[in-house]
């Protein structure tokens, strides 16, 4: 019988020939990611060996990753002291794939370990984040884990108990519209299936659109993955992974694609067809209230953000820039700009899009996860709403139950800075 | 016979049980004070001790969607509620059998605040409605760990069986 991508892995990483969904496995894991929350890790790390009379030893440091991000430069110093833990922690254990609050090296954890080439095609990644589905653009397994999971792993290199997920194939095919692209397609998929339509289930992208979508697209749509409940999306990896990862990532030793046989078992098959695809907009407060566009303009909103492990890549800074370029971000408007690491950050700079961002009146913060999940800054106001590129709109997620978080794309929030409303990009502002 | 504190919805999001702002707390001994911090009557309940051990919180599908805080969880495993829903979210899911909070998976489990329900291995039955559920069994993948009383003692216990494996 025929196996799908992550089957393979599985097999691979559990050293048998072969297995099928629902086997239980202990897979090899091959990249451990935390971020701040690896404080907590910590904790429940020293807690396993507790009067076992054996030293706490990380079973392999040159595969555990920790990138501070949600919380960059610390808001509190209940924060900055989980920081400093992590800060000393790392350093006894020597952990070198530590990306601590800088403007060269550091950024958000599912920039971070792409850029730097820490992830493979084939690779089980494991991170105690649930957003950590990213890395299936790379032809990964990579799924999020509780932090007293990662303790156990840090102490056996295993994830124990694993059950192999089924999964779900998704075709897509046609080229986007213009100022259309992956978020609207894994915004219209989630609004398909639903929040919980994939649970336990791993998503697997195929078709034209994929092949011919940048890696950068590919890590939005495994990014939101989780937002239908998936265990993982993935991207078979193809000719441009390999140009992904030699050019952008600086891989210089060798790396082969895991892909799935021809009669690999599915559990589900969705085609999509994106070639008349409309803005997507994700209504509060789920991520599955989805709408085209049509149905939500002229909505006021009062902070838009643009960033985030969804779209604060350069290609996503790209599309924004070009639309606010020598125009003005809207009165009574907050625009926040958040590129997801500082490798991005120089790069918008270096091609104006920094200045172009300023100049339209828009901020331009520090990479990090920003206002996205409530912790750190940028929170709204009683009654508030909000139109952002990233990934969740949960009652609260900004930081305050008493409002409202619409998600789009980059292009819709940045047509929407101008206006104050929102706003069809192909149809331009009002301004 | 366990009493109903406190009803939910489909999609309860971790940002519900366990609100962004206060992830900087992690310890479990500190968490729970801020379990349903949004929702102030309950979350008020919960802190000044009116709400008995044991108690239920009954929710919809996908309970505990999104983020794989396990704030979320040890917030809730510090009041000792017990979590009915008609199914979790996968991360919620293993969180809590990894720590050892209950939960029951009853899908169509349908309670009111006050309700008291009799749960047994094979069903929950609404003693106030009369109403019974099948009750589906967790991840037979898991029962290692739940027999052994969670991740920590399981790993602990595979660390020292590698340890004197490695010794002999």
């Amino acid at each position: 019988m025929g196996m799908t991508v992550v089957e393979k892995i599985l097999a691979r990483a559990s050293g048998q020939a072969a297995v099928k969904a629902g086997d239980v496995l202990e897979p090899r894991v091959d990249l451990a990611m935390s971020h701040e929350n690896a404080a907590l890790v910590v904790n429940q790390f020293l807690e396993v060996f507790k009067d076992t009379g054996l030293e706490p030893v990380v079973w392999d440091p040159s595969r555990v990753a920790i990138i501070f991000d949600h919380r960059v430069p610390a808001e509190s110093p209940k924060t900055a002291s989980n920081q400093k833990k992590v800060r000393e922690f790392v350093a006894k254990h020597m952990i070198r794939k530590f990306h601590d609050i800088r403007g060269d090296v550091g950024g958000i954890c599912h920039q971070i370990l792409p850029e730097s080439g820490y992830v493979r095609p084939g690779a089980v990644v494991v991170g105690t984040d649930s957003h950590t589905t990213s890395h299936g653009a790379l032809g990964a397994f990579a799924f999020g884990i509780g932090a007293t999971e990662m303790a156990s792993v840090w102490t056996l290199g295993a994830t124990v108990n694993v059950e192999v997920p089924q999964t779900i194939r998704v075709n897509v095919r046609g080229k986007f519209p213009n100022l259309v692209g992956p978020k609207d397609l894994i915004l219209h998929l989630i609004g398909k299936v639903t929040a919980q339509g994939a649970n336990f289930k791993v998503i697997e992208f195929h078709g034209e659109t994929i092949g011919a979508m940048s890696t950068s697209g590919r890590l939005v749509i495994c990014n939101m993955s989780v937002e239908a409940g998936a265990t993982a999306g993935i991207v078979p990896a193809d000719a441009e992974t390999m140009r992904y990862l030699r050019e952008e990532a600086g891989v210089t030793d060798p790396v082969s694609a895991v892909l799935p046989d021809p009669d690999a078992v599915y559990v589900q098959v969705i085609d999509i067809d994106v070639s008349r695809l409309e803005p997507q907009i994700a209504c509060p407060h789920t991520v599955d209230n989805v709408k085209p566009i049509d149905t939500v303009v002229g909505k006021r909103v009062h902070q838009i953000v643009i960033g985030s492990c969804t779209n604060g890549r350069l290609d996503d800074l790209e599309i924004a820039a070009g639309i606010l370029a020598g125009k003005k971000v809207a009165q009574n408007v907050r625009m926040l700009v958040f590129p997801a690491s500082g490798k991005i950050y120089a790069q918008a700079l270096e091609r104006g899009y920094v200045e172009q961002f300023m100049k339209a009146g828009a901020v331009v913060m520090n990479p990090g996860c920003g206002p996205c999940l409530g912790v750190h800054e940028g929170a709204l106001g009683d009654g508030e709403v909000a139109l952002s590129t990233t990934n969740r709109n949960f009652k609260g997620r900004m930081g305050n139950p008493n409002s409202e978080v619409y998600l789009c794309s980059p292009a819709v929030a940045a047509a929407s800075a101008l206006t104050g409303v929102i706003t069809d990009p192909r149809k331009g502002g009002m301004n | 016979m366990a009493r109903v504190v406190f009803t939910l919805g489909d999609d309860i999001s971790t940002d519900v049980i366990y609100p962004g702002r206060h992830m900087a707390t992690v310890l479990p001994t500190e968490t729970p004070q801020f379990a349903f911090a949004d929702h102030a009557e309950f979350n008020g309940r919960l802190k000044a001790k009116q709400v008995a051990p044991g108690s239920v919180v009954v929710a919809g599908k996908n309970f505990g969607c999104g983020s794989s805080r396990e704030q979320a969880v040890s917030a809730l495993q510090g009041h000792e509620l017990l979590i009915v829903a008609n199914d979790f979210a996968r991360i919620f899911l293993q969180n809590a059998i990894n720590l050892g909070l209950n939960v029951v998976t009853a899908p169509g489990i349908e309670a009111s605040e006050g309700d008291d329900l009799q749960i047994t291995a094979d069903a929950v039955v609404n003693a106030t409605t009369g109403k019974r559920y099948a009750v589906q069994q967790l991840p037979s993948a898991r029962q290692g760990i739940i027999d052994a009383g969670g991740l920590i003692a399981y790993t602990r216990k595979r660390l020292l069986q590698m340890n004197n494996k490695a010794q002999v």
